[in-house]
């Protein structure tokens, strides 16, 4: 059949992209889903058509990705761009849509490769206008070549440090790096150096960026304790807390950002399990070494199960697709073991970096959990913390409850901006872990259809008996 | 105040938003293109009534929704730029 396929990659970001290659090379049926205009998600993002008149000074991370990118458009493969996933189940359906209209489509196994978001960042004032993530910032960069001109930065987290380093490369002015990396963390994480096992290289490079953004003499504000943004509609100034003085900095845009979390929703609404990771403070898809999530058809690689950085997603990417060529029996279990030898070793001296890099950047636990109730946690419906806080008084027992009682999660973004927050808050509400309070239960569509988009919808295929 | 930092020639294309003409650059997403216009204010929340604008630029969020062409809820940050594009405001929905 047409529409049959051995291998449905969702996302093409580094770990779909290098998927797809190895698993093209053994000549599997492959389909490529991504919802972006181009291969790269968004580590990789518009580095084909980026028209800057020097990309060098996006660092050579972001140049590594033309080969990759280049790589993926070579390979002998099914590639849609601008499709969006709604549905998928465990026996390897996928609806998706495209163009305004409804597409089916099947495979034997699925491999979600759909990367990061960004960690919300719920202080007070952060729906105004003007506030944007600093990630959002980096994709104007990247994308458009805008620069928005004396913003603040705030939060902690390498992509942080990055941002406003390619900022200060590309002459955009900084009116201020707010830092909210507490001091705690940094004696927490030196003893984790150890695990580093000599891989200084990408500390090295934090620690350049950082000393760059220092000596622009740009404003440069470390371990705030609070924080919140001003404005009515529009940002007018930010305050910060630090040594329990409140100082204010007048500007127009603020950037927030406080590390990435894994894109969950697609594997939770097809019935993956789930697991809370302590150290980096939000839900990890179960995986096994080979990326084999808890259903036998799904495999869920990169930053879509656990964020581990773009080099760990394309080694990743490949494991995964060894272990699906192997299940398709494309390759023997002996060959996909010998193939993922040197894999596995490069990826577990990639992965030595993260204990080290997520003791030092978990965000302080009120900049995860908001003490003001009247911070929206919900960006949506414009739920605030307190009526959160009050669903659980009223006797709520985890997010489910709480989405009924209060309409937190129910909006457009189905839960993606305040899912953890809500569960955090919960958890902390009742003294128990976040784990036992649990996540929003996604259900399909995954994004919003409009009913318009449903009456396209093909008949789905006739199974054979 | 977001500023272009290079002066590449590119092909420019036409949008209209609210009936204003802006010049947009080809390739240009409809949200970057309005934030380069200076429009900050894409659409109010159908919960308050609040305004919004782009906040995640990535499709996550949500908060930049427009409506394009008479099609409502379309996200300014996944849809390009093309030739006579109409885009409004989406605050229709809040009343």
């Amino acid at each position: 059949m047409n529409n049959h396929y051995d291998i449905i990659i969702i996302g093409a970001g580094p770990a779909g992209m290098s998927a797809s290659c190895l698993a093209s090379k053994y000549k599997a049926k492959i389909l490529v889903l991504d919802v972006a205009a181009s291969p790269g998600g968004q580590i990789f993002r518009a580095v084909e058509t980026n028209q800057s008149i020097d990309k060098q000074k996006f660092g050579a991370n972001y140049l590594n990705g033309i080969k990759l990118v280049n790589k993926f458009r070579k390979c002998s493969i099914n590639y849609h761009s601008r499709a969006k996933v709604w549905h998928l189940s465990e026996n390897g359906e996928v609806h998706y849509l495209k163009d305004n209209k409804t597409h089916f489509v099947k495979a034997k196994h699925i491999l979600i490769t759909s990367g990061a978001q960004e960690r919300p960042f719920p202080v007070a004032g952060w729906t105004l206008n003007g506030v944007m993530t600093a990630g959002a910032a980096q994709i104007l960069l990247k994308e458009s070549n805008l620069g928005i001109q004396n913003a603040v930065f705030v939060g902690t987290g390498p992509l942080l440090y990055l941002i406003a380093h390619q900022y200060l490369m590309m002459g955009i002015p900084i009116k201020a790096v707010v830092d909210t990396t507490p001091l705690s963390n940094y004696f927490r994480a030196i003893p984790k150096i150890v695990n580093l096992r000599g891989n200084f290289n990408e500390i090295y490079k934090g620690i350049r960026w950082i000393g760059d953004i220092k000596k622009s003499n740009t404003l440069f504000i470390k371990r705030i304790s609070d924080l919140r943004i001003l404005g009515d509609e529009e940002v007018h100034a930010i305050e910060y807390q630090k040594n329990g003085q409140w100082n204010k900095i007048e500007c127009e845009n603020v950037l927030l950002h406080q590390g990435l979390v894994p894109e969950i929703n697609i594997s939770l609404s097809v019935g993956c399990r789930k697991i809370w990771n302590q150290q980096q403070s939000c839900w990890n898809i179960d995986v096994d070494k080979w990326f084999q999530s808890s259903l036998p058809s799904i495999s869920v690689a990169g930053d879509a199960s656990s964020i581990s950085g773009a080099i760990a997603a394309e080694a990743s990417g490949k494991i995964a697709a060894l272990n699906i060529l192997a299940k398709l029996n494309i390759i023997t279990a002996n060959q996909r073991d010998q193939l993922a030898i040197p894999i596995h070793k490069s990826l577990k001296t990639e992965m030595s970096t993260r204990i080290f890099l997520e003791t030092l950047f978990n965000p302080i636990s009120h900049f995860r959990i908001p003490n003001n109730n009247d911070t929206i946690v919900c960006r949506c419906e414009e739920v605030s913390a307190g009526e959160i806080r009050e669903s659980v008084d009223l006797g709520s027992k985890g997010p489910n409850q709480t989405k009924s009682f209060t309409r937190c999660g129910m909006g457009p973004c189905q839960g993606r901006l305040c899912g953890l927050t809500v569960s955090e808050i919960i958890a902390d509400q009742l003294n128990r872990s976040v784990e036992e309070v649990g996540h929003y239960r996604i259900r399909p569509p995954i994004t919003p259809i409009t009913l318009g988009n449903l009456s396209t919808t093909k008949p789905a295929v006739t199974r054979s008996n | 105040m977001i500023k272009r930092i290079d002066s590449q020639k590119t092909e420019m294309i036409k949008i209209y938003f609210e009936g204003e003409l802006i010049n947009a650059h080809k390739g240009q997403t409809v949200a970057s293109a309005l934030l380069e216009a200076g429009v900050t204010h894409f659409q109010n929340t159908t919960s308050r009534g609040s305004q919004r604008g782009p906040f995640c630029m990535m499709g996550v969020c949500f908060d930049c929704l427009v409506e394009i062409d008479e099609q409502p809820n379309q996200q300014a940050c996944m849809v390009n730029v093309y030739q006579e594009m109409k885009i409004r405001r989406q605050t229709n929905i809040f009343k």
